[in-house]
């Protein structure tokens, strides 16, 4: 390949993306959107949650994973607004939808981070 | 059993019809009939007009694709006691522009399977090696390939693809399938010049594994996993080029 | 005559246009479609998450505020929305997985179901691992 190609790298992100949603999800929105805050499960005790958030691995971990489903989601959406809606200004559309990936991912590296100062 | 049933076909004369309008025909219904006898008993006699492609009738040749009650099908391999009692509506192959009732133009899917250089690619040739020289393969290395290679061209995969409808640039599913199908040979030596042509815009990044392709082809090639698995090896690739240096790649 | 190019000159070809609605006509576009919108409900729960892990980051009040603005009528419908959406999304990408790849061992493919099943266990080890993660 004498060109430089973003396509084929995108993709890995969005294939990567798509299994961690599929396999982190699930338990994620059961808990944190759900039994939680309707109470069906105790919610944690407050020092243990900031805890484990707190912790560089949670950090990494939880940076890879909201980075890549962001990146997932994009991409899937682009190809929706493709495709469902016919929208024929395709540069347009990819930059709109990574470029909110990018900056969500920022955001998400910023709260991350402050999360983890004051332990 | 009834006695017959009825056809619901698209015609179209370019000379004559700006769009498509609709004719019916009641035709024979015997439990042995498949919705090409029900054309070919109208085109004998009731209605020598009605143009349609067809050949082996038998599902081997791949031309008489047609989209009957809303799916891709051959319509050899159809039988008309499946949809007892119809109306069974038959229309062109969709995605493709119509030349006339039921034929389609094939121009845009010849010029693409060539695109992928589906031919044996090595560098030695007759200069290096005898004219008549036999390239060995295992029934291992045949099977590797072998499912994608029992395409017949027909056609009712990219009827079927949403993204072929949406964006005819596409180069599609058979295509990507073909491509594969010399990637996987053993006897090959192209695959670079494949990736080169697949990793296009209009290559294999506009499927979005929707799986119609699959679901509709009559040989169980499975352009789908073709298609992602191709994916797969050019991201994989792209990486090697990232990663490695010049010299290497 | 037809000339070597081998089209007429003539002939005029009928283009019909893709309607807009054209995944509302098969079952199978319809739960393809539905599967891609899976990926708003993605987004929507990352930037819900980073709103909870912000909350968690100003302190107990702000933690319990949070849950209590969660336990509402409205977040409450979208959460299980995004829930039955990220579900779809997890059933048909596992089921995709062995379509995709060939996964070979010893020579001999894998069969679907062994692919398929594997998926599911990691779903279960993954759950349980972040259930026991936060409630212990």
């Amino acid at each position: 390949m004498t060109r430089r190609r973003v396509e084929p790298l995108v993709w890995l992100m969005f294939s990567a993306g798509g299994v961690l949603a599929a396999v982190f999800l699930p338990i994620l929105v059961i808990l944190f959107g759900l039994a939680f805050p309707l109470g069906w499960v105790d919610p944690p005790d407050y020092q243990h949650l900031r805890a484990v958030i707190g912790h560089p691995v949670t950090f990494v971990v939880l940076l890879g994973l909201f980075v890549l489903m962001l990146v997932h989601s994009a991409h899937r959406f682009r190809y929706t607004l493709y495709d469902g809606l016919q929208i024929k200004h395709k540069r347009t559309v990819a930059v709109l939808c990574y470029g909110t990936a990018i900056v969500g991912s920022v955001a998400t590296l910023a709260v991350l981070w402050a999360a983890a100062q004051a332990v | 059993m009834a006695d017959s049933i009825q056809l619901r076909v698209s015609r179209f004369r370019p000379d004559e019809d700006s769009e498509p309008h609709w004719q019916e025909y009641d035709v024979p219904l015997r439990k042995e009939w498949t919705v090409l006898d029900g054309l070919n008993h109208v085109k004998n006699g009731v209605d020598t007009t009605l143009s349609f492609r067809w050949s082996c009738r038998m599902g081997i040749c791949g031309s008489c694709g047609m989209t009957v009650d809303g799916e891709p099908k051959l319509t050899c391999g159809t039988f008309l006691s499946d949809y007892a009692p119809g109306p069974v509506t038959i229309e062109p192959l969709s995605n493709f522009p119509v030349v006339r009732d039921l034929v389609v133009d094939l121009s845009d899917f010849m010029a693409k399977l060539p695109r992928v250089k589906p031919w044996i690619i090595r560098e030695d040739d007759d200069r290096t090696v005898f004219p008549d020289v036999e390239y060995l393969q295992t029934p291992e290395e045949l099977d590797a390939y072998k499912q994608f290679s029992m395409c017949i061209n027909c056609m009712l995969c990219y009827s079927a693809c949403p993204v072929y409808g949406l964006d005819p640039e596409f180069i599609g599913p058979a295509a990507i399938a073909l491509a594969e199908r010399y990637d996987l040979d053993s006897r090959d030596r192209g695959n670079r010049q494949r990736l080169d042509v697949l990793v296009e815009h209009d290559g294999v990044w506009g499927c979005t594994f929707v799986g119609e392709c699959t679901r509709v082809c009559p040989q169980h090639v499975d352009p789908a996993a073709a298609i992602q698995r191709y994916k797969l090896k050019a991201a994989l690739a792209t990486v090697k080029a990232f990663l490695l240096p010049r010299g290497a790649r | 005559m037809i000339p070597s190019s081998g089209m007429p000159t003539d002939l005029r070809l009928y283009r019909p246009r893709v309607s807009t609605w054209w995944w509302t006509r098969k079952r199978s576009y319809f739960v393809f479609v539905m599967r891609e919108l899976s990926s708003i409900f993605v987004a929507w729960f990352v930037v819900y998450l980073v709103l909870f892990v912000y909350a968690v980051g100003q302190g107990e009040a702000a933690y319990r505020r949070f849950l209590d603005w969660a336990a509402s009528p409205w977040v409450t419908v979208l959460n299980v929305v995004a829930l039955v959406f990220v579900l779809l999304h997890t059933v048909t990408w596992f089921n995709l997985t062995p379509q995709a790849m060939a996964v070979r061992v010893a020579g001999r493919r894998v069969p679907s179901f062994h692919i398929i099943a594997g998926q599911y266990t990691g779903l279960v080890v993954v759950s349980a691992f972040v259930l026991w993660l936060v409630t212990r």
